[in-house]
């Protein structure tokens, strides 16, 4: 049997298709851990990304921690969180969005550092409060980097949240988990499946976020 | 009035920006603040609307120090032009003008309808109002920088090299523009520039600065080109201020002739009342042909294909004495031609006579000053 096969057989059992443990409850479970972790993990890192940006200080310390960061293993972060924390939703939610917060605070801050000075200048002379400066001038265009920093942190989070099934939650993870021990592939593949496509609807998702709410003048179409 | 009050700028490192400025800037006119690279002039705008705190001395803004209001309030009173138009580009032609009324509190549709306004007043086709600033040329981005500094009617206007970074026909529609826009509006417009030809055209008064932020002349243009105070300003002002200063002089009292102007259809007697070697020939409207050899002439039937180009006319009242000098310089004859507005020939003139009027207007601008001195 090959991948296709297995597929196939997972997903044309209707007893995969309703229950605590079919498809459409451990879809919803990951979206909801995915859309949690972002949350969080954007909270922290669009204002910081967006203050060290505007003011370009701290730059290279934010460099250095989002490295750091990024060379955390997010599986040894789950294994240390559970021993310590114990089961649940936190400890998962820890490596996810330690996962998650250097793309975005990266290149937010990038993004904001990146915008032409001079309809900063512009505004800046004009009398604008530099907090609009940063909400209105700024932001508005930097956005499609800062989409693409969210789109690139929501991809990983969709992807890595499959570890929440090696600590008894739910979520497409569980199928992956579940399979491998039980030796049925065919589960596995399902599992991987919808996780691969829960990341290009993610990426749709985030597309269609882009026409959305940036303009056309900086879109520039 | 705008009052620069021994002004120093430096900066943490010790380099000196700006040195003890002290500049009076008059209402109501244009303030050319020019100089090299690193001559303080930007920094001396900025300083007004305070982008830049000054290290030592004041600046008062008809009389009031402008540490006295906060830093928004003193900046919306002014408007600001910068090089490359600065616009924000999410937001549309119309939005972008309407900013500081939007800013100031005004409605949605008030700031809008100014805009509007602004956009006509600047040159603007209305049709551009929901464009996007990436879907306008270099010099309309400009006008509209200009329009959205202008629309919450500002007594003050600050321009930072604003039209360096266009063409040079570009620049000198600007530049015309600006100067239409100034009639109408009477602001009290500061403007930087490198550029010593733009300083003397748009410049009521012209402050020369020197690297080190020190002054090295504030004088209208005309004194300028006529009695640069040093080395310095004289080599900044470059080759043929002499010929630049013609610009200055109106070409009104030049002493016409129409001795040799003749229609194609002239009688033998009229071309032989002809003293002068050159006969400028016109249609029967007036409108010049050509300029024709006396010798070999015939009479009510002059050859008007083998006539002699007579370059560009001038318009008298209208154009400087450098104009019609100009004129005379690119006639193959060396008379220059005075048409009407409607192009029709009010007479021709020398560069003899051009020679002479300079020599006058000069003896009388030194006449005046030396007037001007013992007023004082």
């Amino acid at each position: 049997m090959n991948i296709l096969d297995f597929g196939n057989a997972f997903f044309s059992d209707s007893a995969h298709w309703h229950g605590y443990d079919g498809i459409p409850q451990r879809f919803w479970e990951h979206v909801q851990y995915s859309l949690l972790a972002l949350a969080v993990a954007a909270a922290i890192g669009l204002p910081v990304g967006l203050l060290t940006g505007h003011t370009g200080r701290g730059g290279n310390a934010l460099a250095l921690i989002a490295n750091a960061a990024r060379a955390l293993p997010s599986f040894g972060l789950l294994v240390l969180a559970v021993l310590s924390i114990g089961f649940g939703l936190l400890p998962v939610m820890i490596p996810l969005v330690v996962l998650a917060v250097p793309p975005i605070l990266v290149t937010t801050y990038e993004a904001v550092r990146s915008v032409d000075p001079s309809p900063v200048d512009a505004a800046r002379g004009m009398g604008m409060h530099e907090s609009r400066i940063l909400l209105q001038v700024e932001l508005p265009v930097a956005l499609p980097l800062i989409l693409s920093g969210l789109r690139s942190a929501a991809i990983q989070i969709v992807s890595t949240a499959t570890i929440a099934a090696y600590v008894s939650l739910g979520g497409l993870g569980r199928y992956i988990v579940d399979g491998l021990y039980q030796r049925d592939y065919e589960k596995v593949v399902g599992g991987a499946t919808l996780v691969a496509v829960l990341a290009l609807i993610t990426l749709a998702v985030f597309w269609a976020a882009g026409r959305f709410a940036v303009s056309p003048g900086v879109r520039r179409r | 009035m705008i009052r620069i009050d021994s002004v120093t700028k430096r900066y943490p490192d010790g380099t000196v920006a700006v040195d003890r400025l002290s500049l009076e800037i008059p209402d109501r006119s244009i303030t050319v603040l020019v100089g090299p690279s690193g001559c303080g002039k930007t920094t001396t705008l900025r300083m007004i609307n305070r982008m830049v705190e000054p290290t030592e001395g004041t600046i008062l803004l008809d009389g009031e120090d402008i540490q006295g209001q906060p830093v928004t309030t003193l900046r919306r009173s002014m408007g600001y032009v910068i090089q490359n138009a600065g616009l924000f580009q999410h937001r549309t032609i119309v939005d972008n003008i309407a900013t500081v009324p939007r800013m100031l509190g005004w409605g949605k549709q008030r700031a809008r309808e100014r805009a509007a306004e602004l956009m006509e007043r600047v040159g603007l086709d209305t049709a551009l109002a929901k464009r996007y600033p990436y879907q306008l040329s270099g010099g309309q981005q400009q006008r509209v920088g200009v329009a959205r500094a202008l629309a919450a009617d500002p007594p003050v206007l600050l321009m930072d090299e604003p039209f360096s970074a266009v063409d040079p026909v570009v620049r000198k529609g600007l530049q015309d523009e600006l100067l239409r826009l100034q009639d109408e509006l009477g602001k009290t417009i500061v403007f930087v520039t490198h550029d010593i030809d733009e300083a003397i055209k748009l410049g009521t008064m012209v402050a020369v600065l020197r690297e080190g932020g020190r002054l090295a002349q504030y004088a209208p243009p005309a004194e300028l080109l006529s009695a640069p105070a040093d080395g310095f300003v004289e080599d900044f002002l470059g080759a043929d201020r002499g010929i630049r200063r013609l610009s200055f002089f109106a070409s009104a009292e030049l002493d016409l002739t129409t001795d040799a102007v003749v229609p194609a259809d002239a009688t033998a007697e009229r071309i032989a009342a002809v003293k002068a070697p050159h006969l400028l020939v016109t249609d029967p409207d007036g409108r010049p042909l050509g300029w024709a050899e006396r010798t070999g002439l015939t009479a009510g039937d002059i050859a008007t294909d083998r006539l002699l180009p007579f370059g560009r006319p001038f318009v008298p009242g209208t154009d400087s004495l450098r104009v019609a000098l100009d004129c005379a310089v690119l006639s193959p004859t060396g008379w220059a031609v005075a048409v009407d507005g409607g192009g029709r020939v009010t007479g021709v003139v020398s560069q003899q006579t051009i020679g002479e009027a300079i020599r006058a207007a000069h003896t009388e601008s030194r006449a005046d000053k030396a007037g001007a001195g013992v007023a004082e």
